[in-house]
């Protein structure tokens, strides 16, 4: 037990050390250089809208666009709250991001799940999964909405750190053979088809995590695959006007606790799918955007929730300074 | 195999940071591309802006929303605006596929003596979709055009 707590308190302080680095970061940067101005800055939406995870991109899947109403030669800000409501879970996120000349962007979130009868299932009535992440994101090359002469798509890579904090659940993941904290790596493409109104995103994301990390990291239990995962996700929005989007995300996850939770005893009980939504995005104002999905997270710890897909409702809103 | 995919993946974020770290190390004096109208318009969007008089009237209007923007207003305020409107017309006409012919100076030297920022150049945008939706153009025909003009982004903007 010795090793694992003093592992997860340095996993903590490391985090903790990521966050006091993003805003001494940030604070320096946003000192140096003027905020964006609410009335010039980027064409509408073409910063996406804030993830579950903190980054901007779509609802679930992060983008290669650079967050924030700031364009090149700008800085900007962005804050955000999130609310799914499936059928027998409730997801709230909070978070910020930051952006910087259009080129780099860092995010923080904290999602916090509320397991409703799933946690009642495990003898942990009232238990709530909370995970923090830090993020960044870096532009390599291109313009996903100017460049509509070329082939070519916006490509960003990013790193996210995540934190699942201590809870009732933390002997149960580790008997999973679960860690409680992970690195994803992301790169993503990002084209805005200009002349047919259609924005196409494609991500490849390295990670471990169990439904992005609020079921922990990997598993080792029976002889489960415990490595890294490189996992598919794609974009599809359409623009029906200069401020109103509608789309669809697939995001595809590792499923690592289904052969750790058979070897539990469990058979197929703590399977996992993949993610998909579709969802309408509207800005009624440069410095706000709205976002609304009907999101379909597949099985989530079907042991305890009757086998049932966790569909339900997303809504967001994000505002820009 | 887990490996090898990392392995991939790293190599090719690695090749894509340093292709864009030389990309940023060659400043390009020619006008690019994005000058010499490479893109075909879409079929149609020619008669769909109203053909010469359609044009040349919507520039009219754009021009005077251009001096009146709180944004980049100020930089029009020597600028003679009927002979922008006649150079901006006979810009659009060509590029949404009409019989025009523009004559003036390429995107790159026409704004060399400007300062123009990628929040300028995104003003100068939204300015014209309020002008194309003012005057009743569909918005997946405002795109067709706006698809023909954004690429000129990369000489317009002389300030990074």
């Amino acid at each position: 037990m010795k090793p694992l707590l003093s592992q997860s308190t340095a996993t903590l302080r490391r985090t903790s050390h990521a966050a006091a680095l993003f805003a001494l970061t940030s604070a320096i940067w946003l000192a140096a250089t003027p905020l964006a101005h609410a009335d010039t800055g980027k064409l509408l939406l073409t910063g996406g809208v804030s993830t579950v995870e903190g980054a901007a991109g779509g609802g679930l899947s992060p983008w290669a666009v650079i967050g924030t109403q700031a364009t090149e030669g700008e800085n900007g800000v962005s804050a955000f709250v999130s609310r799914a409501v499936t059928r027998n879970y409730g997801l709230t996120v909070a978070g910020a991001a930051v952006a910087f000349n259009n080129r780099l962007e860092l995010s923080i979130a904290r999602q916090d799940l509320n397991t409703g009868i799933a946690g009642q299932g495990l003898g942990l009535p009232g238990l709530h999964l909370r995970q923090n992440i830090v993020g960044a994101k870096l532009r390599v090359a291109g313009d996903a909405v100017l460049d509509s002469d070329t082939w070519v798509p916006q490509i960003a890579v990013g790193i996210q750190a995540k934190q699942l904090q201590s809870s009732g659940l933390n002997s149960t993941l580790a008997a999973l053979g679960a860690k409680r904290s992970g690195t994803d790596l992301y790169v993503s493409a990002t084209k805005l088809f200009l002349a047919q109104g259609i924005l196409i995103n494609a991500t490849l994301r390295a990670t471990k995590a169990n439904q992005n990390g609020l079921l922990g990291f990997g598993a080792t239990l029976g002889g489960a695959d415990n490595g890294y995962e490189v996992q598919p996700e794609i974009s599809v929005a359409y623009l029906l006007r200069n401020n109103l989007a509608v789309g669809f995300e697939y995001r595809a996850m590792p499923n690592k606790l289904q052969r750790a939770g058979a070897a539990a005893g469990l058979g197929n009980g703590l399977r996992g799918d993949d993610w998909k939504d579709i969802f309408v995005a509207w800005a009624p104002s440069k410095n706000v955007s709205l976002t609304a999905a009907y999101v379909d997270l597949g099985r989530i710890v079907p042991a305890t929730t009757n086998n049932r897909r966790q569909t339900g409702f997303y809504v967001s809103a994000q505002f820009a300074f | 195999m887990k490996k090898l995919l990392n392995t991939l993946i790293l190599s090719i974020v690695a090749t894509l940071a340093l292709g864009s770290t030389a990309a940023f190390a060659q400043k390009k004096p020619q006008p690019s591309d994005a000058s010499a109208y490479p893109v075909a318009p879409a079929a149609g969007l020619y008669q769909a802006f109203g053909e010469q008089a359609g044009i040349r009237s919507l520039m009219d209007d754009f021009v005077l929303r251009l001096r009146a923007d709180a944004r980049i207003g100020e930089q029009f305020k020597e600028t003679n605006l009927d002979n922008l409107a006649k150079q901006l017309s006979d810009q659009l006409c060509q590029l949404s596929g009409g019989p025009c012919v523009y004559k003036g100076a390429d995107m790159k030297t026409a704004h060399s003596e400007m300062d123009v920022t990628r929040a300028h150049f995104n003003a100068l945008v939204e300015v014209l979709q309020q002008t194309m939706a003012a005057r009743g153009i569909p918005f997946q025909r405002q795109n067709q055009m706006l698809a023909l003009l954004a690429p000129m982004y990369r000489d317009m903007v002389t300030t990074r």
